[in-house]
């Protein structure tokens, strides 16, 4: 069961955070809530629950008068132009557990909400305090940045705030700047309707943005790098290495066809004659063991460590 | 490392060989013949190199051929036993006291990649942060970042995952592992580990106390997880020859707690770029190539800094030849050139003055780029997770295979 609003409040008082807490009837806008604490000293958030194709969920939370882009976000996030919808309303519901016109990001507090990535607009950073609904529409409390920054760590998030209206390049050789909120983790939740389960494509798998540095350095034009031709599908994240055994296999033909073509010449041809075919037999098996060797053991452990992953993941099924 | 003052002189006047300090006679080379002498190891001799290659029907590695790994303690008996069919596992780690590894660094890991591939056995890596935490004063959460970044240039030499547990001591230390720790412990008095390391009155007890820490991977009931049912399995430990006092202190100690004697083979230490005499040292990256120089840095350092044994002048050089003894290009070649014809044959020409130091130097820059462009292709293949893998505690059913 998720946290009720007095649940929070409680654990707000206990986190020593200085809030104030209006009443009212239930609204389910902002412009309603305008009407009844739009004058009271802080500044209004909407906040809006996102999810990309990859079922992943995303609450954004900004002032009410910056200007939130869907398509250029999904592309800063790197999801490309169209990656990021509305969540459907049964999503509020089992994950933020809140219900409609309530998004807010105490939401976080509930562990279904756990791999819910927040968005944080600078702009509340600039206000004095603002104004956020405790997990129930009827009540709204205003609190500084601080206090929402103290909140975020007591769940165990790192808040970050971002420029929601900035609109940089994303291409070839600009990254996209906000690839880092890109939720990790399992989100496949068996109960929504509408969902089909997150078919996990080979690079598809869930490895968190931790790996940024192995990442980059793989994006760096450096040879035979078996993941520097993965273009992110998608855009979806840095490119990490997943064990593709359509690649592997490219990458063996390649070295081979490669050692061929260089054993086989005019001059080796007039050299060898018909022998030529085991000569170059030879020669590929004596240069190439080692090299290949070494290749599949990089798959294999690859292989091995998407299943470790997806062991320690693994959620028993529900009795 | 503080040495006990009235010992000083006689240091001096000899070479220091220890876990914590290499250094030679008056500024001179390391004897090894002396080192053997006084460690009371072997050498391992060409007939040794034979039968690796019998028993296990592939080519010896080049570090065997050239005499890089050139002591052995009971390694005889591990080949004995491997004949009779009782297997053995293989225990080597590494102390994480910086982020740059250079290739004096990889060369115990890619023998040991060697080892487990011909003889099929499973091996133990250990991490010791804890040690590099006390004896270089690095916080723990460092130590312990320094011991998984270097996890992964490790796991990039090729180590087979369903056969190797990576450890870290801040992690792994306790249950069997401390059991076996106390036993040791309870073996080897106060005076024996100060005659051994070193030790002053000075120095804190974590160091006093650290020395069983590198000694129980010997004893494979420090895995559980992994040799439950093999409390009788033997450990062969590659490493190089400074190391050897941690483990002539369990040899001693291992019959009575009532294990096998771990095996050793003992590599040479790898020369700085400036030479045998010099030191390769962290705050000079000129006197090391490491794992992330490009291939423009391995060209600048080893044509402005790798000492030569050429003459000072191309007519003196085509006379006299170049001086092999000195020479680190073709030292580094010794390591890493595959081909020992090849090698063989540029002695000779280098040695009689018909080729020249920047032909060899030459050659070395091709070697050494090759082989740092693929340990960086395969770190990059290395992510968190697998460090992760690698490191779980988890039985590894197909070790043998």
């Amino acid at each position: 069961m998720g946290s009720s609003k007095d649940q929070l409040l409680v654990r707000l008082k206990e986190l020593q955070i200085d809030f104030s807490q209006y009443e009212h009837p239930v609204v389910l806008t902002v412009e309603a809530q305008a009407k009844y604490v739009g004058n009271k000293g802080g500044a209004l958030s909407k906040n809006l629950f996102l999810k990309d194709k990859k079922h992943r969920y995303y609450i954004v939370s900004a002032l009410a008068d910056t200007k939130v882009d869907l398509k250029v976000l999904s592309q800063r996030l790197g999801l490309g132009k169209g990656g990021l919808r509305m969540a459907p309303e049964q999503a509020l519901g089992e994950i933020l557990q809140v219900p409609l016109g309530c998004v807010t990001p105490f939401a976080l507090v509930n562990e279904s909400a756990r791999h819910v990535s927040l968005l944080l607009d600078q702009g509340i950073k600039t206000q004095e305090r603002c104004f956020f609904h405790p997990l129930s529409n009827d009540i709204s409390i205003s609190l500084d940045a601080h206090g929402l920054d103290k909140f975020l760590k007591s769940t165990g998030r790192d808040p970050s705030y971002v420029d929601l209206e900035a609109n940089p390049p994303v291409g070839k050789d600009q990254p996209p700047d906000l690839a880092a909120f890109i939720p990790s983790g399992s989100t496949v939740l068996p109960d929504l309707p509408d969902e089909a389960p997150a078919s996990q494509d080979s690079t598809g798998n869930h490895v968190s943005a931790g790996t940024k540095s192995a990442a980059v350095i793989a994006v760096k034009p450096s040879g035979n790098v078996q993941n520097v031709k993965e273009k992110p599908v998608n855009g979806a994240r840095p490119s990490i290495p997943s064990a593709n055994a359509g690649k592997f296999v490219e990458e063996l033909l390649d070295k081979t066809s490669t050692l061929l073509l260089s054993e086989i010449s005019e001059d080796s041809i007039k050299q060898h004659g018909g022998q030529l075919g085991t000569e170059v037999v030879n020669n590929i098996q004596k240069c190439l063991r080692e090299d290949l060797k070494n290749l599949a053991t990089i798959f294999k452990n690859t292989a091995y460590t998407e299943g470790f992953y997806a062991g320690i993941h693994y959620q028993p099924k529900r009795l | 490392m503080e040495k006990k003052e009235d010992q000083q002189l006689q240091q001096e006047e000899e070479q220091v060989v220890n876990p914590w300090e290499v250094s030679a006679k008056d500024g001179g080379k390391i004897d090894y013949d002396k080192l053997i002498d006084k460690f009371g190891c072997q050498r391992l001799d060409q007939s040794f190199v034979d039968r690796v290659q019998r028993l296990t029907s592939r080519p010896p590695h080049v570090f065997l051929r050239r005499g890089v790994f050139f002591a052995h303690r009971d390694l005889n008996e591990i080949l004995d036993a491997y004949e009779r069919g009782d297997k053995f596992y293989l225990y080597t780690g590494r102390g994480p006291s910086s982020e740059a590894l250079h290739l004096g660094h990889l060369i115990p890991f890619m023998f040991t990649k060697y080892l487990q591939d011909a003889f099929k056995v499973p091996l133990v890596i250990q991490l010791t942060d804890d040690e590099k935490c006390m004896w270089k004063n690095l916080s723990v959460e460092e130590s312990q970042r320094l011991a998984r970044e270097n996890a992964k240039d490790i796991i990039a030499c090729g180590f087979d995952i369903s056969k190797t547990f990576i450890f870290s001591d801040f992690d792994y230390v306790g249950g069997a592992f401390y059991k076996n720790m106390v036993k040791v412990a309870k073996c080897v008095t106060y005076n024996k580990v100060v005659g051994i390391f070193g030790f002053t009155g000075e120095d804190h007890i974590g160091k006093v106390s650290f020395p069983p820490v590198q000694a129980v991977p010997s004893f494979p009931s420090s895995f559980p997880h992994l040799f439950s049912s093999k409390d009788d399995l033997r450990c062969l430990i590659p490493c190089a020859i400074d190391q050897d006092p941690y483990f002539r202190m369990t040899r001693d100690v291992a019959p009575r707690i009532g294990y096998h004697k771990p095996a050793l083979i003992e590599s040479l230490f790898f020369p700085a770029l400036q030479g045998e005499t010099g030191k390769m040292s962290a705050s000079d990256p000129n006197s090391a190539i490491y794992v992330t120089d490009s291939a423009k840095d391995i060209k600048f350092k080893v044509n402005k800094h790798a000492f030569t044994g050429g003459q000072e002048s191309i007519e003196k050089h085509r006379q006299y030849g170049a001086n092999l003894e000195v020479d680190i290009p073709i030292k580094y070649l010794n390591f890493f050139l595959e081909d020992d014809a090849e090698l063989e044959h540029i002695k000779k020409e280098y040695g009689a003055g018909r080729m020249l130091t920047g032909e060899v130097k030459k050659r070395l820059i091709e070697v050494l780029t090759e082989l740092v462009e693929r340990h960086r292709r395969a770190r990059a293949a290395v992510t968190d997770e697998m460090v992760d893998a690698f490191m779980a505690v988890r039985p590894l059913p197909n070790m043998f295979d």
